[in-house]
């Protein structure tokens, strides 16, 4: 058994007792690591000897009456998209290969204060521009259930590295699905939480408007703990709420009884595999014995989100990836003839192809005479995919749905046609277009593969979403299967 | 008939500054062609009278009070610079 | 053929908080290049911005001053361009928000008033420096975020000498509200001009060109007036204008082409999804319309009624506000209007315009002015004497009078006094009395010279002159 079958209340505990420490568990993390990272390839690069230091200033706490972090000594891996004062950043980029960052992340912050130990920088696909990780500059992450299949993405490091037990809990970035897609392929907890809940200061954007920073965990409970050390409202994200973070893992009652559940039908069509659907009627069922009820709705503007969301994602993008440009950090390409051609050189020997194909797609989007026919008819159909949400939010607690269409598939089978790889993400993807939070939970298994359950909840209402995924978690064990390494 | 020209996309590829081969440039119409098609199914949703969404919350008037810290030591400013001289971040010449 | 001129004018003025537009770096330069900045400055990956409300106040202020109506929701967007002083390749500014619009300002030109229109106030953030050398460019991101209002007139101005009065009209209010220093030496006022030829009584606009490197509102002017003759030389000979960018050379003071302008640029404009709306509520806008002073047009009308001062002075003396405190200031402490008013546009302006200073630069207060016009009032020292007493306030301060006493300035007023030194300097010259006589009235300014001469320029000078006149006649 390994140390990271144990939730965070538990190690607490045991160290707490002295009966393991804060030193344990990093050579916990750093031997898994070690034993299966070759294969699973979910970390870019490691801090072991700053995250050993930590747990020994951490050690010595033990047992004394010091204050502790929330989140004291416990290992985790942080996507690397999240910047890091000191440690090496680069967004599965060449064009951040050699990148040293001289600040952290608003969140990497937090973990500091919450006195978490960061162990590494999580694989992912470049600029999070994917959704299989096979768009990493480096390697692409496999997915620890079958090596053969791909553990989603972008988040896919994050959600592997959780899965295969290299660390306790991660933290991903959910553009379009990011978090809770790689999750659903890995057979963990991933979850995106509402636009505004958690501070992007920080994260390298993708799409500023779509962007959240998210925990993934083994639990529903572990989630909500590194949810509540990363949330609040920070003076350095204007677009971060200032709201009030309740205690999120005391809210995790196990009681849904009169929970009112959607079922979108949109979410259980066409193109979702049999066997997904079925897990989902099965999982409903569960929630059913708990005492809560579901009825099938309706979002009727979820088939454009997918269209919507490419232009709207890739005009950000473009805009976003433009400070790219081999000037004050970074890749810049040998011996430029002129200034135009640093930049053009630098940005196409730096960027891989569907990073720029999406600055592609952003920069025609947004170029005189095409601006209104699609950057903001894509703003408006956004206004309608947020409208199908608040309606159906009127009447009913929660929505639920699949994560995915399918299981994790094949490296290789979706690279030839973007549209069929983007196709992978239609269920999560009009989850960020209304900026309402999304948790994925297991929920069974295809041929082998991890299965996810949806669960989507109102604008701050995590607490909800946890209530349900975790007594629907409670109420299974999907989650304690393990893969076979 | 492709919805993007080869002339437009060597255009976007120059507003984007990235250098691409004739090769590349039918790739990405190609491709762009068909996301830009599979796009136009918006076109199918009548929008006159719905307004454009650009931040989900209801939010407004995040302001900061103008007060100054000090700035960033040069070395940390130059410390990922490619190319430096004299405290300037160094490029080839603006004029061409 | 004849043609009328069509002038519009871009103003950056950069605004003077102490926090950049965006970040909270200091905002102002630093001696040594890249250290007035932060990540957000750099453009780093993953910072944002976020907005300094002291720069949409000052915004709000200058609109208002302006004659602008203010937006009641403005935002900001993203503006996309690559350039090594630009570090997002994208700059934040405002596109069809802008804080201020449909404003207007009055200039008088040749004796004759006119209103200018302003299309809009945006407020943006401004961009590194850059520096050339042989073959290189060195960047330097202090200036980077820097809060900028941009003010864009409306094609209202006819002749280079109406762009220049726009001009000085548009730094003397903007300057009043205390938002900029409006210096152009210094880079915090910059101006780019458009201008273009139309046969006169048509109505469509000739083709524009854009004059930029204008580093002062001389230079302005003479950008035009070189760009006016030469437009009306190429239509006269059956030419055709190409939309361009010119370079105004101010050695040569002839205009240079930059760069033809391809269609438009395609900047690309979109919402900045990193910040959200402002909404200024009529509270808001009243508590920054309370804050802007009595700007100078009201204050020129007010120095003619009250002060009864000629319409010259009252416009000059309101053109700053400092000089238009000072002046108020100077009569609060008991001075004559116009004898203040002569002095403010005499001595004291010659003395900044030789020594480079401005006025709070200087040792000089209005109480100090006051005293030494009421002891020129008063008889207790002569014009001459004063301009000793004055160069002595300005440079070192103190009080009039006790300057005067402390060096023995007081003019000297006894008759008996003056009667000797005046009859001993007749006894040494009896050529000057001869050629007084003689019909040369000239020779009397000798003698009046070497009285002051021996009295070191204190005798008082109608008495002396009296007393020249009497000894004279006497002999």
């Amino acid at each position: 058994m390994s140390l990271f079958d144990h939730k965070v209340s538990e190690l607490h505990e045991l160290l707490h007792k002295k009966e393991i420490s804060a030193t344990d568990l990093v050579d916990a993390s750093y031997k898994r690591i070690a034993e299966v990272d070759d294969k699973v390839k979910a970390f870019l690069t490691l801090d072991e000897e700053h995250a050993r230091q930590v747990a020994k200033e951490i050690d010595g706490k033990l047992g004394t009456d010091e204050q502790k972090g929330q989140l004291f000594g416990m290992p985790i891996g942080v996507k690397d998209n999240l910047v890091t004062k000191g440690l090496r950043t680069t967004c599965a980029s060449q064009i951040l290969d050699n990148f040293d960052p001289i600040y952290d992340a608003t969140v990497v912050s937090k973990l500091k204060e919450a006195e978490a130990i960061t162990i590494g920088k999580l694989n992912m696909d470049e600029f999070a521009m994917g959704s299989s990780n096979e768009n990493s500059s480096y390697s692409a992450t496999r997915n620890p259930w079958n090596i053969e299949t791909v553990p989603g993405g972008s988040s896919g490091g994050s959600a592997a590295a959780v899965a295969a037990g290299e660390v306790l809990f991660s933290l991903g970035s959910d553009t379009g699905g990011s978090i809770r897609q790689p999750a659903s392929f890995c057979g963990v907890v991933g979850l995106k939480p509402t636009y505004g809940r958690v501070s992007r200061f920080g994260l390298v954007a993708f799409a500023s408007s779509l962007d959240q920073v998210g925990p993934i965990t083994r639990t529903v409970e572990d989630n909500a703990y590194l949810l509540q050390a990363i949330s609040g409202v920070d003076p350095m994200d204007s677009t971060s709420a200032n709201v009030s973070v309740p205690n999120f893992a005391q809210g995790l009652t196990g009681d849904v009884k009169g929970l009112k559940i959607a079922v979108p039908k949109e979410y259980l069509g066409e193109g979702v595999q049999e066997d997904v659907k079925q897990s989902v009627l099965a999982s409903l069922k569960v929630l059913e014995k708990l005492g809560a009820t579901w009825e099938e709705v309706s979002l009727p503007h979820s088939k454009y989100a997918l269209a919507a969301y490419y232009l709207l994602s890739s005009s950000e993008a473009s805009a976003n990836l433009a400070r790219f440009d081999g000037v004050r950090y970074g890749y810049r390409t040998e011996n430029p003839e002129s200034l135009i051609d640093l930049y053009k050189k630098s940005r196409s020997e730096g960027f891989g192809d569907e990073v720029k194909r999406r600055i592609m797609l952003g920069t025609f989007a947004l170029s005189s005479g095409y601006y209104d026919a699609y950057y903001k008819k894509a703003q408006k159909v956004r206004t309608l995919i947020k409208q199908d949400f608040e309606n159906v939010f009127e009447k009913y607690d929660v929505i639920i749905g699949p994560t995915t269409p399918t299981p994790a598939f094949k490296i290789g089978e979706k690279t030839k046609d973007p549209l069929t790889m983007y196709a992978n993400d239609i269920l999560t993807i009009p989850v960020n277009l209304a900026g309402v939070p999304g948790i994925s939970v297991p929920c069974g298994f295809s041929e082998g593969l991890p299965l996810g359950l949806q669960i989507i909840g109102k604008h701050f209402d995590e607490s909800t979403v946890y209530r349900v995924a975790h007594a629907f978690e409670q109420a299974t064990d999907f989650h304690k299967q393990k893969p076979e390494l | 008939m492709s919805r993007i020209t080869i002339d437009e996309v060597k255009h976007v590829a120059n507003l984007a500054r990235l250098a691409i081969t004739e090769e590349e440039a039918e790739q990405f119409q190609h491709q762009l062609d068909a996301i830009i098609s599979f796009a136009e199914e918006l076109n199918e949703l009548d929008t006159d009278h719905v307004e454009p969404t650009s931040h989900v919350l209801d939010m407004n008037n995040v302001l900061r009070e103008d007060e100054a810290t000090k700035g960033l030591p040069q070395e940390e400013v130059l410390k990922n610079a490619p190319d430096s001289q004299d405290g300037y971040i160094k490029v080839p010449s603006i004029m061409d | 053929m004849e043609f009328e001129t069509v002038i519009g004018l871009e103003v950056h003025v950069e605004l003077k908080t102490d926090s950049k537009i965006f970040s909270a770096s200091p905002n102002h330069f630093g001696a040594e290049p890249n250290t007035n900045t932060t990540v957000v400055d750099l453009g780093y990956p993953g910072v944002l911005p976020v907005v300094n409300k002291k720069a949409v106040e000052y915004g709000m202020k200058a609109s208002m001053a302006l004659n602008c109506e203010i937006a009641p929701v403005t935002k900001f967007d993203r503006k996309n361009y690559f350039y090594p002083d630009n570090p997002k390749a994208y700059q934040i500014s405002q596109f069809d928000k802008p804080v201020g619009e449909h404003g207007w300002i009055e200039i008088e030109v040749d004796g004759y008033k006119k209103k200018i229109g302003i299309t809009r106030i945006h407020l943006e953030e401004d961009a590194g420096k850059l520096t050339h050398g042989k073959g290189y460019s060195l960047v330097d991101y202090n200036r980077q975020g820097t809060p900028l209002i941009e003010i864009v007139s409306e094609p209202d101005i006819r002749t280079p000498n109406e762009a220049y009065a726009y001009l000085e009209k548009l730094k003397s209010i903007v300057q009043y509200t205390g938002v900029s220093d409006c210096k152009m030496e210094e880079g915090s006022l910059r101006c780019d001009a458009n201008i273009s030829l139309r046969p006169v009584g048509q109505k469509e606009f000739g083709t524009k060109t854009e004059l930029k490197n204008l580093n002062s509102f001389n230079f302005v002017r003479k950008g035009l007036e070189y760009e006016e003759k030469r437009q009306a030389e190429v239509l006269r000979e059956g030419g055709v204008i190409e939309q361009e960018t010119r370079r105004f050379d101010e050695a040569t003071g002839k205009t240079l082409l930059m760069r033809v302008k391809e269609g438009s640029d395609d900047y690309r404009y979109f919402p900045e999804p990193d910040l959200l709306d402002i909404v200024i509520d009529e509270d808001w806008k009243a508590r920054i319309r309370a804050e802007i002073p009595e700007l100078p047009d009201a204050r020129k009308t007010r120095y003619i009624d009250t002060f009864g001062l000629p319409a010259y002075d009252a416009g000059v003396l309101t053109v700053t506000k400092e000089t238009a405190d000072f002046f108020e200031a100077t009569v609060a402490a008991g001075a004559e209007p116009k004898q203040a008013s002569n002095w403010i546009m005499g001595e004291v302006s010659a003395y900044l315009n030789a020594e480079g200073l401005e006025l709070h630069e200087t040792k000089l207060t209005a109480e100090g002015l006051a005293g030494m016009i009421a002891l020129i009032e008063d008889g207790t020292i002569s014009s001459k004497i004063a301009k000793t007493v004055f160069k002595e306030l300005i440079e070192n301060g103190g009080e009039a009078k006790k300057i005067v006493e402390d060096k023995g300035l007081v003019q000297i007023s006894d008759e008996s006094a003056l009667l000797a030194i005046v009859t001993e300097i007749l006894d040494n010259n009896p050529q000057s009395i001869d050629d007084f006589k003689n019909g040369k009235k000239k020779a009397v300014g000798f003698l009046v010279g070497q009285m002051m001469k021996a009295t070191k320029g204190q005798a008082n000078p109608q008495i002396v002159n009296k007393l020249l006149m009497q000894e004279i006649q006497k002999r």
